[in-house]
């Protein structure tokens, strides 16, 4: 439905998106994660072609559509992009939500139903005859969100539509977005720099790093198989171990890192630089050396706790870092205090092993 | 003092009684005051559009120069169209010195500059994230242009209204190619000059009392109207 060919774009020379190829088919849902100042927005951009790319294509529909004036307005007619801090115009919520239709030369009667359906789409019907200039964050990005729906578009682009809104306002527009995503067939594109968003609304997602996508896949893949360093910090890999391939057995091999020896299930070869990437919320701690089923077992001293959210995130020193994360039930039944010394664990399927290029 | 508050007191009688070339002098100022003030912003809404919405290269020099143009002498403006509709001019055929159409043309040349810098910098004041969500809607760029313009409606009808004022107060443009005659180029400004010379203070006061209260009810009216919109 939509592709980017080897996009790139910079500002005043400096490159801010470099070697972009992205197809996004009709009907899914895709999410563009990535840190702030990834790119997302100037790629999105591109994609809605408000933005002359540097280098590269944009396809919309099997159709070139990078320059050509006339195709650009065709094909921006069949997408809606709504913007990460939208504006309104000074007119009422109703007028700016028919504005998408007036300008693709609706009738009145096709207007009113529309703006109708799309403002109780995002339960704004009360706001209708209200001056939109005067809502709140929250309610302007809904009507946002009903103004680029109104035009039913065939993609839907999303620029980090729930940022520097208050948590009610956030699950109100997930919510919207999630009934859009289910009910209509419409290809969507977010660009969102929340992980767990990305993982709760798309079908796919692609990884965005320094304006390059690193990384495309099911959220499952992105998740569980990051392939890189960069998109496993992302992703929350919070252990990223530097080591070297030293054995190899019937698909285990063995990692020495600076500090000590993991097991990992890989089938890289001896003499290999990886990076050993294990999730923390994979690493068991236990007062004593139990026997357990995990082949990574390493005795420590904790550094640091801290609460994130309803869990605890434990610092540990185990000759190298490492970091876990457990419930506030165990840590309190454990007394996990800084100065503690602790057993973890770790299973070899629970490391992934990735190349390391340096 | 004495003649001053003597001027004063006619002058008031000759407003509230409506004396007939009081009234006569005051339409004819504001008809051509404002059909040229309409023609002006008929051609600079569209062309100050064109300029913000294009880029091109000098389009900086350009803005500089029309802005420079803000404080273009009325007299060099009138020096100008005087050489070219005098008789021997190259637009002498036409016969229009010292007409009103003349003056109306006088002061579009005279107001453009200033009214085209307002509408320009009127659409700069816009967040640019307007023009681009109209674009991103599916606007053409025409209708990004009308929409943008129409969010800056307030900062625009400023313009014109400045460009109003500067038309209806200028004297020099008037007297030399308008020629101040009585009951067909006789403005306010150029009234008030004649009559000053002449010694006629009190008709001088009376017209001078109107221009005043002309400029006061345009501030009034746009004070009200950014008032109202909060821009």
């Amino acid at each position: 439905m939509l592709e980017a060919h080897n996009l790139g774009q910079e500002y005043g020379g400096r490159s801010v998106l470099r070697d972009v190829n992205l197809r996004i088919e009709g009907g899914e849902v895709f999410a563009l994660i990535g840190p702030t100042g990834a790119g997302k927005t100037t790629l999105l951009r591109l994609l809605d072609l408000l933005e002359l790319p540097a280098q590269g294509k944009v396809y919309f529909d099997g159709t070139d559509v990078t320059s050509i004036s006339r195709e650009r307005l065709r094909a921006r007619r069949r997408m809606s992009f709504v913007q990460q801090k939208p504006v309104v115009f000074t007119m009422s919520v109703f007028d700016n939500v028919a504005c998408g239709l007036k300008w693709r030369r609706e009738g009145d009667n096709v207007i009113r139903q529309r703006v109708g359906a799309a403002l109780e789409l995002v339960s704004m019907t009360e706001y209708r005859d209200r001056n939109a200039k005067t809502l709140s964050g929250g309610e302007t990005q809904r009507v946002a969100i009903a103004r680029a729906l109104a035009v039913q578009p065939e993609v839907l682009l999303l620029d980090e539509p729930t940022a520097n809104l208050d948590p009610v306002s956030v699950s109100k527009i997930e919510e919207v977005l999630e009934h859009i995503i289910k009910e209509n067939k419409m290809t969507v594109l977010m660009a969102t720099h929340d992980m767990s968003q990305g993982q709760r609304l798309a079908s796919r997602i692609g990884v965005l790093v320094n304006g390059r996508v690193l990384q495309s896949g099911t959220p499952n893949e992105i998740f569980t198989l990051p392939e890189s360093r960069e998109v496993a910090e992302f992703v929350g890999v919070e252990n990223i171990l530097a080591g070297v391939v030293v054995e190899r057995e019937n698909g285990v091999v063995t990692i020495e890192l600076d500090g000590g020896r993991i097991e990992a299930i890989s089938d890289y070869d001896i003499g290999e630089k990886v990076y050993a990437l294990v999730r923390p919320e994979n690493i068991t701690l236990t007062l004593s050396q139990d026997v357990t089923s995990a082949r990574n077992t390493f005795p420590g001293k904790i550094i640091k706790t801290a609460l994130v959210g309803g869990l605890v995130r434990v610092e540990m020193d185990c000759s190298f870092p490492l970091l876990s994360l457990v419930t506030k039930r165990s840590a309190t039944e454990l007394n996990l205090t800084a100065g503690r010394s602790v057993y973890t664990s770790f299973k070899a399927s629970a490391v992934r092993i990735i190349k390391r290029w340096h | 003092m004495e003649e001053l508050r003597e001027g004063f007191f006619k002058a008031i009688n000759l407003i509230a009684t409506l004396d007939p070339e009081v009234v006569n002098i005051t339409r004819r100022s504001l008809a051509i005051s404002a059909t040229s003030c309409s023609i002006t912003a008929a051609m600079s809404i569209p062309l100050g559009s064109l300029i913000h919405f294009t880029r091109f290269p000098g389009k900086r020099a350009l803005v500089s120069v029309i802005q420079t143009l803000f404080s273009l002498p009325t007299v060099v403006v009138g020096l100008l169209v005087f050489v070219l509709f005098s008789r021997a001019g190259p637009l002498g055929d036409l016969s229009l010195l010292f007409t009103p159409t003349v003056m109306v043309i006088g002061q579009v040349i005279l107001v453009m500059p200033l009214m085209l810098g307002l509408v320009i910098s009127a659409l700069s004041g816009i967040d640019k994230v307007i023009p681009e969500t109209a674009i991103s809607l599916g606007a053409s760029r025409l209708q990004m242009a009308i929409i943008t313009l129409r969010e800056a409606r307030y900062a625009v009808l400023t313009a014109v209204i400045m460009g109003f004022g500067r038309a209806l107060s200028e004297v020099g443009l008037a007297l030399m190619v308008g020629g101040n005659i009585r009951g067909f180029t006789r403005t306010l400004t150029t009234a008030i000059s004649l009559e000053t010379s002449k010694g006629e203070i009190e008709l001088s006061i009376a017209l001078g009392i109107i221009l005043l209260l002309i400029a006061l009810a345009i501030n009034i009216t746009l004070n009200r109207l950014q008032h109202r919109y909060g821009e």
